[in-house]
């Protein structure tokens, strides 16, 4: 046998020993480790919640910011060619991301369509209507700033925008931002104290095993070795099924969102694009949150 | 090889332990440590196995200087110990052959090596019947012969026994004893900690005796008068 091939039988062997009393160890203590599996997933369903929240916020904004357009009106004295000329400088405007031109007669047809069979608009005459240009922003948050380089170019008479709206997005966002960060935080060191607590208990009633294994030699990373496997099997157990409870959770809500009629300006994120990244952001946190748990853990066992 | 020279050791609530030892046990050498209660011998046994180091003077144990050794280097140093404890200390939920076998695979040896070893090492201990049972299905005299094949089993240079028939009737006190001796006539060298004169009696071996962390007396013979 080579030294090679003696080195990779080696390491298989311990690992397949780590993972035996990592195992081992979650079944000895079978209701503390599925307290603590439960546990984690509550906290992981709520951090998921929060963070999916958060990032659904960011989407309608991003929505909302191509479908909120703000509406320049153009003075009435200009004439069609003089109002289309200004569209260069509505478009090198900043935070203009499109820009659309309507004339007086294509605004009127628009309102027309609106009353088909309303006689009142029979007289109508374009006259009433201005030039106008729908101008999309790259960011909801500068509108106000937007509208005001906007009304400064000669030749716009008006600008109108839904200022209210966007503020209230954009102050939800952040709320909903902030909350969540502290929330993620906070649930986290929790769910790191509870699976520490777990292992504790664990290392507490191997505590001779320990001693033994210290004294005939072992290194403090073969000791440590089976409590970090049992902490990342219970890590990523809690986060496998907070991801399938997240993921019903998250698909029932889609289905309500879709039949509801009075919410059908909230679009949400498609389940199907944030599946991988939910998956793998619940794995990392299961498996930080089992590696830093029994770390803790296992410390104070490996003093000398 | 375990050499103190000029060895002291003070707890940090002021208790002076040892206090100037000399001591040199050759490799192949068997030794008994005999002392009354509080005279220090515990202390010694723990500045052998690094779990802690002197205040003052040189401990050096199977070429290891234990004020120079790093964290790092303990696990080395104790693979070169095999040590052996009143109370056994054998994981319950393991049987005889895991109890072994758990020391050999700590240290990383195969399961071809482990199976290899363990077998010899239960029987030279006499315990190759038994390997299937569990540690509360044995009397404590074999107990105790488990806990010795756990120590051997990694081919230590030295073993060391604390108290190690002080849970265990006469008779079979004597059987451990001559185990050890047997052990150390394989070329092991074997310190034994203990207070039970009639048995030391029985062996024509070298004695150290101490008192009050003093080394009182170191002669070869059925020797044995601290009182």
């Amino acid at each position: 046998m080579t030294e090679q091939a003696g080195i990779t039988i080696m390491i298989r062997s311990r690992l397949g020993y780590f993972f035996k009393e990592g195992m081992a160890s979650i079944f000895s203590h079978g209701f503390m480790s599925f307290a603590s599996i439960i546990i984690i997933m509550s906290c992981l369903i709520i951090m998921g919640s929060f963070s999916l929240l958060a990032l659904n916020m960011h989407h309608i904004i991003r929505t909302l910011e191509k479908q909120n357009q703000i509406a320049v009106f153009i003075d009435d004295e200009l004439s069609l060619e003089e109002a289309k000329a200004l569209e260069s400088k509505v478009r090198s405007t900043a935070n203009v991301a499109n820009v659309y031109f309507i004339s007086r007669d294509e605004a009127m047809d628009s309102f027309l369509k609106q009353y088909d069979d309303n006689k009142l608009f029979k007289d109508l005459t374009s006259d009433v209507f201005r030039h106008r240009y729908l101008v999309s922003l790259e960011e909801i948050e500068l509108m106000e700033q937007t509208r005001d380089s906007l009304i400064d170019i000669e030749g716009v008479a008006k600008v109108r925008v839904h200022l209210e709206i966007s503020r209230g997005f954009v102050a939800l966002r952040n709320v909903v931002s902030a909350v969540s960060a502290v929330l993620v935080i906070l649930l986290f060191v929790v769910s790191v104290f509870i699976m520490s607590n777990t292992i504790k208990l664990t290392t507490f009633h191997r505590r001779e095993e320990i001693a033994i294994m210290r004294m005939v030699g072992a290194t403090s990373s073969f000791i440590r070795w089976p409590f970090v496997f049992e902490g990342v099997i219970m890590g990523l157990m809690g986060a496998l099924l907070a991801f399938l409870g997240q993921w019903l959770l998250y698909y029932l809500a889609s289905i309500r969102m879709d039949a509801s009629t009075t919410l059908s300006f909230i679009t949400l994120i498609e389940s199907g694009k944030i599946v991988i990244p939910m998956l793998a952001s619940f794995l990392s946190v299961g498996l930080l949150v089992g590696v830093g748990g029994s770390v803790f853990a296992i410390k104070n066992y490996l003093k000398l | 090889m375990i050499s103190m020279t000029n060895v002291y050791k003070s707890y940090e609530n002021g208790t002076k332990a040892i206090r100037g030892i000399n001591m040199h046990i050759d490799d192949g050498e068997f030794a008994f440590l005999v002392g009354p209660s509080g005279s220090g011998k515990s202390t010694i046994l723990k500045l052998i196995t690094g779990e802690i180091f002197s205040t003052e003077g040189t401990v050096i144990i199977n070429g290891f200087d234990m004020n120079k050794i790093k964290p790092s280097d303990l696990p080395k140093l104790r693979r070169t110990l095999g040590v052996i404890f009143q109370d056994f200390r054998l994981i319950e939920k393991k049987n005889v052959y895991e109890n072994v076998a758990f020391a050999m695979r700590v240290v990383g040896a195969t399961n071809k090596e482990i199976r290899k070893r363990v077998s010899y090492v239960l029987e030279l201990v006499g315990l190759d019947t038994k390997t299937r049972r569990k540690p509360h299905e044995l009397s404590g005299g074999e107990q105790q012969r488990v806990a010795i094949a756990r120590a051997l089993v990694n081919n230590p240079r030295c073993i060391i026994a604390d108290e190690p028939t002080g849970n265990i009737d006469p008779a079979r006190s004597l059987e451990i004893m001559t185990l050890l001796e047997k052990i150390n006539e394989l070329g092991t060298t074997v310190l034994v900690v203990t207070h039970e004169k009639e048995l030391v009696n029985q062996f024509s071996k070298r004695v150290i005796a101490i008192k009050g962390g003093r080394l009182i007396s170191d002669g070869t013979g059925g020797y044995y008068d601290y009182d």
